[in-house]
């Protein structure tokens, strides 16, 4: 029976594809870690395949980075061929493709995101074993535990690419202030008709989560600040 | 041991595994099939878990297999993916004889039953449970087959969990010639005990028909729960702690 096997390995990261009226949202944490090290802490998981296209990683980054690698070959002689960008799909079935025949090998999971002109923005889903969905959002990576809850609650149908970039910050957010894994800065990728759009958002940008206090310099800044309440815990 | 990666259209050399049995990641819980009076009803949840956690909610795990057979898979989501691209291939080649026979749920079970029952002797299954269902020139067909390779056919059917909870209502309730009005209330007697039962169940079903005339999917939906039992509202009364 299924339920006697252990569940999948978590991957380190939080990844997130969100689909807004318009176009697509990919966010992600930035921490590479190797055990307890982190290796990384500004690395960039969110990468291109195709000018429309990008793709979140999560897991072993060798493995994704190869997928990467081998998708970007395959889609530039498509688009050649095609003699017109690569849909979405294409792309997404290709990462489909390399993760299913290699399932044994490899550790990664993947969402595909992007725009193109017959299908508007799309987003698939791509997790371990090779599995492909399409779905209107998708969370992926080790972080991804936290945030089932908050996008069952926060998700809406039909936002509007502020409030979908918005929302995608928050949870990557959130899902750092509470998953080892996952750390750093917020890398978004807004992708939809008009282009490509890659923000970065730092600590001191985000909101403060529960627990978690104002950064400072020093504590000789708030020492010598107005009047020195006594610290209380 | 040495394997290649496999990239499509490559020319890589292939070295499989001595061993290879994998474990599934996505899967799909129960299906339950049963004949009725004008054909087959299938029915599963569109749940895709993944581990213990509930990770897909909307997954399609029945679908339609040329023009007279219905597809119903539990177990790992990507090698029910991969089979409805063998299954699709098949039945291109099928019309493309273009002869006026299309191939019938039998053989479509048949050719299942010989993929699973290959892969599972070179120690690399399709980590599936299938359900089989169809209508051709008025004979009803409904059958499993497994990622061992074992398969048969019967007037009612189920994978996984269905197995235990769904088959013993089936064969208590179940009779020849159900009307579809009675042969959904029996699917849905099942489903709900799954529900309630099964902690890989979700409460969003897809239903499906196949009748001589054709393929029906239904949308999907979602049943009432009954928690109403007196001894429900306070178990443990009179009890020292509370259990």
């Amino acid at each position: 029976m299924e339920s006697l096997h252990d569940a999948p390995h978590s991957m380190g990261t939080t990844i997130i594809g969100v689909t807004y009226d318009g176009g697509v949202v990919l966010g992600a944490d930035s921490r590479t870690s190797t055990g307890m090290y982190v290796a990384n802490r500004a690395s960039d998981k969110i990468t291109q395949l195709t000018d429309n296209v990008y793709v979140c990683r999560s897991g072993s980054a060798a493995d994704s980075q190869i997928v990467s690698d081998y998708v970007r070959y395959f889609l530039e002689q498509h688009t050649i061929q095609l003699g017109e960008p690569a849909t979405v799909k294409v792309a997404a079935n290709l990462v489909r493709l390399l993760s299913y025949q290699n399932k044994n090998m490899l550790q990664t999971g993947l969402i595909v995101g992007g725009w193109d002109k017959h299908e508007g923005g799309q987003i698939y889903s791509v997790p371990l074993g090779g599995t492909i969905l399409k779905e209107p959002f998708t969370i992926g990576g080790s972080g991804s535990t936290y945030l089932y809850g908050f996008f069952d609650q926060a998700w809406k149908e039909g936002m509007s690419k502020e409030e979908a970039e918005k929302l995608v910050v928050k949870a990557v957010s959130l899902a750092i202030a509470r998953d080892g894994a996952s750390g750093g800065v917020v890398r978004t990728v807004i992708i939809n008709a008009d282009g490509v759009t890659r923000n970065f958002y730092t600590g001191d940008t985000l909101p403060l989560w529960h627990e978690e206090l104002e950064a400072h310099n020093s504590l000789l800044d708030i020492l010598s600040s107005d009047s020195p309440v006594p610290m209380s815990t | 041991m040495a394997q290649s990666f496999e990239v499509p259209n490559g020319h890589s050399v292939e070295e499989h595994d001595l061993e290879r049995t994998l474990n599934p990641y996505v899967t799909g819980t129960s299906v339950i099939g049963l004949k009725y009076k004008d054909g087959i009803i299938l029915a599963a949840d569109t749940g895709g878990s993944y581990g213990s956690t509930l990770r897909y909610k909307s997954v399609e795990r029945i679908k339609p297999i040329g023009k007279h057979s219905l597809l119903g898979a539990s177990g790992e989501i990507s090698d029910f993916q991969e089979i409805l691209k063998y299954l699709d291939e098949l039945i291109i080649y099928d019309n493309m004889w273009d002869d006026g026979n299309s191939l019938g749920p039998k053989e479509v079970h048949n050719y299942l039953n010989r993929v699973m029952y290959n892969r599972r002797n070179k120690f690399d299954p399709l980590w599936n449970s299938l359900v089989l269902g169809g209508v051709k020139n008025g004979q009803k067909y409904l059958g499993v087959v497994n990622m061992i390779g074992t398969h048969f056919e019967d007037d009612h059917v189920a994978t996984g969990f269905g197995n235990h909870l769904a088959r013993p209502i089936l064969r208590a309730e179940w009779h020849a010639d159900l009307s579809f009005e009675e042969a959904v209330k029996l699917v849905e007697k099942c489903l709900l005990v799954l529900l309630y039962r099964d902690r890989s169940a979700i409460n969003k079903f897809q239903l499906a028909k196949i009748t001589e005339e054709g393929t029906t999917i239904y949308p999907r939906y979602s049943l009432k729960t009954f928690w109403g039992f007196s001894a429900f509202q306070n178990p443990t009364k009179g009890a020292v702690g509370s259990w």
